[in-house]
This record gives C-alpha cells, structure tokens and sequence, in this order.
C-alpha cells in the first residue's frame, strides 16, 4: 500500500491489526464539561497522557485570553471580538473531548475573523502567553467564496490554553492555514481545529510544533461539499520532556473530494515523546474519494517515544484510491558514520539529517517568515537534547 | 608526497560468541600515487583493514598504529580523518532519507576543504564527473543511496572520491556486484581520482578482475589477518590461475 521505497532504518508498522475503539462519527459531541467523564489514561482519547500534563485545562472554570491576542488590519481582513452566543459559533464544528469542552464553555467571547476579499499579505494573529492560569481561547475564521489567503496563527510566550478553532472554508475559495506553535518551556496547549470546506473549495492546514511540554492538536477536516480538497500537513520536533500530540481526522462526506495528509516529525532526548493518531472516514455518499495520509517520525537518540497510529473507515467501495503509511525510524549509528567519513562532524549530520526531514514541510506553508523563523527554532532545538 | 603507514595493526571486534580478534598483526605503507591491491578470501579481514582506517566504532584497535605523514590517525574521530585527507568507498554504503546527493556532496566538500565551494565552478565539477561516471543528472535530487541500484551506489561512492579529492583512498569491494560495463566505468573513474590528485589508492578485492582496469603497483595477499605474501602485479595473475587453496591450507 505504501508508494514509499524502502528505507534503510526504516520499519513499517504492523497497523494492519489497529482497530479504532469505536466508530470515529459515533465519538459524543458537546459543549458541556459535564457530559464528558474525568479524563483518565483508560479512555483510549487521553491514553498517551497523564491527567496532570493537561494543567487544569480540564476543569470546569478556566480564565479567558484577550489581550494575549494581537493582530494587525489589512484590506479584505476583518477581525472582531464577538459574543459567543453568536450563531454562527459551534456551527462548524463542536467539542469531541472534556478539553475542548472546556474551552468552548469558558470563552465568553469569540475572535470573528473575516476574510472578505484575497489578501495580498499573510494575515497573523498572535497569541502570546503571559502566565500559567488554565484559560480558554475560540477562534472563528470564515472566508468569502472565490477568495485566496494565508493566515498564520502564532503561538508563543508562556501560557497554558484550551482552544477551538473554527473554519469555514467558502466555495472555491483558498485557504493557507499555518498554526505554530513555538511555545516556552511550562507551557500547555491543547487546541481543537474544525474545518468545514466548501464545493470546489481548498485548504492546506499546517500544525507546526516545536515548544511548549504538552502541545495536542486534534483538527478535523469535514468534506461535506463536492470537489474540495484538503491538504494536511504537520511538522514537529520534540526534546527532552516534551509531548507533542497530533490527531488529524479527515471525515469524507461528499463525493469527488481529495485529502493528503502529512505529518512528520523528529525526536530527540529522554522522554521526547510524540503521538500521532491519523483518522480518515469515507462514508456512503464519499464516492471518488482520492486519500491518503502519512506520518514519519525520525528518532535522534534513545529514551525517545513515538507512537504513530493510522485508521482507515471505508464504507464505500467507489473510490479512487485510499492509503495509509506510518513509520518511525532512527538516525543510526551507520548514518552517521557513513556522513562522518565524508568529513562532516556529527552536530552537522545531524543537522542535515533532520533538516532534510522536516524542512520540507516546512517550506510547503509558502510563508517566508515562517520557513524563516522554524529554521532558525530547529536549529536552535538541534543544539539541546 | 604523502604516506600512510600501518605499523603492527590489531584489531577486534565485538562479537555474539564475544571479542574476536580479526586483525594480527598488519604492516603496510603506502605512498602518494601507489596503488595497492590487498586481496584476500572472504573473512580473512579485509573489510576490517578498511574500516578501521576510517574508524568505525564497531571495530576496537588493540595494537599498533595507524600514520599519516607521521600523524597520529587512530587518535582521530572518523570525520576528522576523513579531513585530514584519508577516504573509504563502501561495500555497502547506507540510505540517508531526506538528504538529496546534491546537498550531501555540497556539505562534504565544504567539511573537507573547510569552506564552501565556489557555487558556478562547483556545478561544473559535480556535472562534469556525473557525465564521466555516466550518471543522470536527475540523480543530484535524489536522496543518499535510497533506492539506487547496486551499481549506482559504487558509483555514487567513485563520485565522492572524485569530488572530495582526498590524499589516500581505501576501496572496499567496490567492485562487487558490479557488471563488466559499470565496473569499467567505475575503474575509469578510480584512474581519473589518480592521475588527477596523485592519489595513493588501497584496492581491497576478492576477485582479480577490476585489476585488468586498474593496475595495481603492488599487491598484498590477506590470510587470517595478516598480510600472508606480498609482491607485484604479477602475484594476481598467479592468484588467478591457482586461488587462495595454497594459502589457506598453510593456515
């Protein structure tokens, strides 16, 4: 199944045998804490983690952000705080998890972002934390039909936050999402993306993350109009007592849609420890459905983890195609070796190595200040362990 | 003019059955521009000569020397003495994903010669020697040995050594899995790094065949880790028509 060759260190997993615990759209929906049980290791949503990593962003009463946001204002660009009473909020997606139940409960407010005509500019918005109170943020982002944009969501400072994000991608229109997540050391950040893609309509969505101690990202891409196409993409690097959690989930629902999805990610240093669960469904009406999703972990040194763990629900046999492929590797003792002997120190092959991996996912947001600064952070986080 | 000496080399290995000593013993100079050929039937350590002069981690020095204009090789990491001019081509050169041969080769040579080369000069060099070693110019976006054929991997490795320019080469079975038209093409290139850089070249080989296309000055025979009988280009004609029975029933 997989189009990929064979690689030296390299070893696929047997997935084959994976089954999910439950069907992916019977998973319960809410935006009540109290409908979700106490998070517990035994729940196969929160079993990479301990209920203490979450920093009490399970509780029933969390702060809000606000001043931690800041942007800047551009032609076609509208970004407004509106009460989250507003219709519109909850209609693209609502929380699977106690978490995003949480955070949905507890943000007064919603950040509107209105995408109304193409941006010539890379539009961001900045999220900078300040302390360690369990707070919660909602973010709603809605374009225009027939618009192109690129929108940058970055996260940094030191904080500890609860998110829903909100997408609703109009028709034919093109969405360049990047969520980055450079975090300081203390920081949590548990978020939760819904993507609703219109008729003919595209969105690439990138999850970069390379600090905070516990970063999960759970983003759903519903294909539920014909001809859209998403393309998900996620790039990380974990150290020493990180925990970075990716579960994309891919819910075809019209005929004739395309999804990639494409995470890859590197480790280094004891108790680097990464998740990653890829779900796709391909209900009835999802005839034509062209998919496939790949995750890649690349292990610098001992004492790391990564889990990797695709899911594939077919319920119609009329597709172009659908595959799956998921494997950890190491950076061996060989590889090294066989670089060292061409004369290249073991900090520099180690560079080459990962950036070979990672950078080009990187490059693939196509926004120069972020290809900038995650290379500038990668080597950074190549100089520790 | 440079010289390699390998003064009473000893050399073990870690092993399942625990450490083996696998070299015993093993005395060889090489000069600038000499080509050696150290033959030998499989297991009696050629290998092992060859990677322990580039210094893998498997293989343990337990006595002896290794020199290099006087220099002190065994005190070196492996990427200093690669820097320091010495050069292993592999028998079996690794994958390294996500690094394209264009990049590694850039990276190599910039670590050898201790700055980056001039880009418009360096291109030339990289096309004009990929186009004697009649290799693609798609193979520059490849990624390190993955998914190259037996053969372009030892042309890969011919590549490096043509590129990098080191002072003395070490040829690990290159010739191995070879078909005669890419194994000409590969000695071609051997003789080109020689001629050129007045390279001092240890051709280590089981078979006598690569020898027709390079000539060695002088040939080494390897028996159970050590150098068993030494001579000219005349000692592989005799070990062609006679093998090694003579020297493994002494044993």
């Amino acid at each position: 199944m997989s189009q990929f060759p064979n690689q030296h260190g390299l070893t696929e997993h047997s997935h084959g045998a994976v089954v999910p615990l439950q069907i992916r759209i019977d998973r319960p929906k809410s935006t009540s804490v109290s409908d979700f049980p106490a998070i517990s290791k035994t729940q196969d949503l929160w079993r990479y983690l301990d209920v203490e990593q979450l920093a009490g962003l399970d509780a029933d009463v969390l702060g809000e952000y606000k001043e931690q946001v800041s942007y800047t204002s551009q032609q076609g660009l509208s970004i407004s705080w509106i009460p989250s009473t507003d219709a519109r909020v909850g209609s693209i997606g609502i929380p699977e998890d106690r978490v995003a139940a949480a955070a949905y409960t507890n943000a007064s407010e919603t950040l509107l972002v209105e995408i109304n005509e193409s941006l010539s500019e890379p539009a961001t918005l900045s999220v900078t934390g300040t302390s360690k109170t369990a707070s919660a943020l909602h973010i709603f982002v809605v374009t225009k039909p027939h618009v192109e944009a690129t929108l940058v969501l970055d996260y940094r400072g030191l904080g500890v936050l609860g998110e829903n994000v909100e997408i609703a991608v109009g028709d034919e229109s093109r969405l360049n999402l990047v969520s980055v997540q450079t975090w300081d050391k203390g920081s949590v950040h548990v978020s939760a993306h819904y993507a609703k893609l219109g008729r003919n309509s595209l969105l690439k969505h990138t999850v970069a993350t390379f600090g905070g101690d516990l970063v999960r990202v759970t983003p759903i891409s519903t294909l539920s109009s014909p001809g859209a196409e998403v393309e998900m993409n996620g790039v990380y690097f974990a150290n020493s007592g990180q925990h970075i959690e990716n579960r994309p989930f891919v819910d075809h629902a019209a005929a004739n849609c395309k999804s990639r999805v494409t995470y890859k990610g590197a480790l280094s240093g004891d108790k680097a420890h990464t998740v990653w669960i890829g779900d796709v469904l391909i209900r009835v009406a999802a005839e034509g459905t062209d998919t496939y999703e790949l995750n890649r972990n690349l292990l610098l040194t001992d004492g790391t983890r990564a889990d990797s763990v695709p899911n594939l629900e077919i319920e119609t046999g009329e597709i172009q195609g659908a595959g799956h492929a998921s494997a950890s590797g190491r950076f061996d003792d060989e590889q090294l070796f066989y670089l060292q002997a061409r004369g290249v120190s073991e900090a520099e092959a180690k560079r080459l190595v990962v950036f070979g991996f990672l950078l080009e996912l990187i490059q693939r947001t196509n926004v120069p200040e972020v290809i900038e600064s995650l290379s500038k952070v990668l080597e950074e986080k190549l100089g520790v362990n | 003019m440079s010289v390699l000496e390998i003064k009473n080399l000893h050399v073990t290995v870690e092993t399942e059955q625990g450490v083996k000593e696998i070299l015993k013993g093993v005395d060889l100079t090489i000069r600038s521009g000499e080509i050696h050929a150290i033959m030998g039937p499989n297991g009696s350590g050629k290998s092992t000569l060859a990677y322990s002069i580039a210094g893998h981690p498997k293989y343990t020095v337990t006595e002896g020397e290794i020199l290099l204009d006087g220099e002190d090789v065994l005190a070196m990491s492996v990427d200093e003495r690669a820097r320091a001019g010495l050069f292993l081509a592999m028998q079996y050169p690794v994958e390294i994903p996500g690094v394209s041969v264009s990049n590694f080769l850039r990276t190599a040579k910039t670590a050898i010669t201790g700055e980056a080369p001039a880009l418009r000069t360096w291109i030339k060099d990289v096309r004009e020697s990929m186009d004697n070693l009649r290799m693609d110019a798609s193979f520059s976006e490849r990624n390190v040995n993955e998914g190259f054929s037996g053969g372009e991997k030892k042309r890969h490795e011919i590549l490096q050594l043509e590129l990098l320019k080191p002072r003395f080469a070490v040829l690990d079975e290159t010739d191995s899995g070879l078909d005669v038209d890419a194994l000409k093409i590969v000695s071609e290139g051997v003789n080109r790094a020689h001629k050129a850089n007045d390279l001092g070249v240890l051709l280590i080989t089981h078979y006598t065949r690569i020898l027709k296309y390079i000539k060695p000055d002088f040939v080494h025979v390897f028996v159970a880790g050590k150098v068993a009988e030494e001579g000219g280009a005349e000692l592989a004609e005799r070990l062609e028509a006679e093998g090694y029975d003579r020297y493994t029933k002494a044993n």
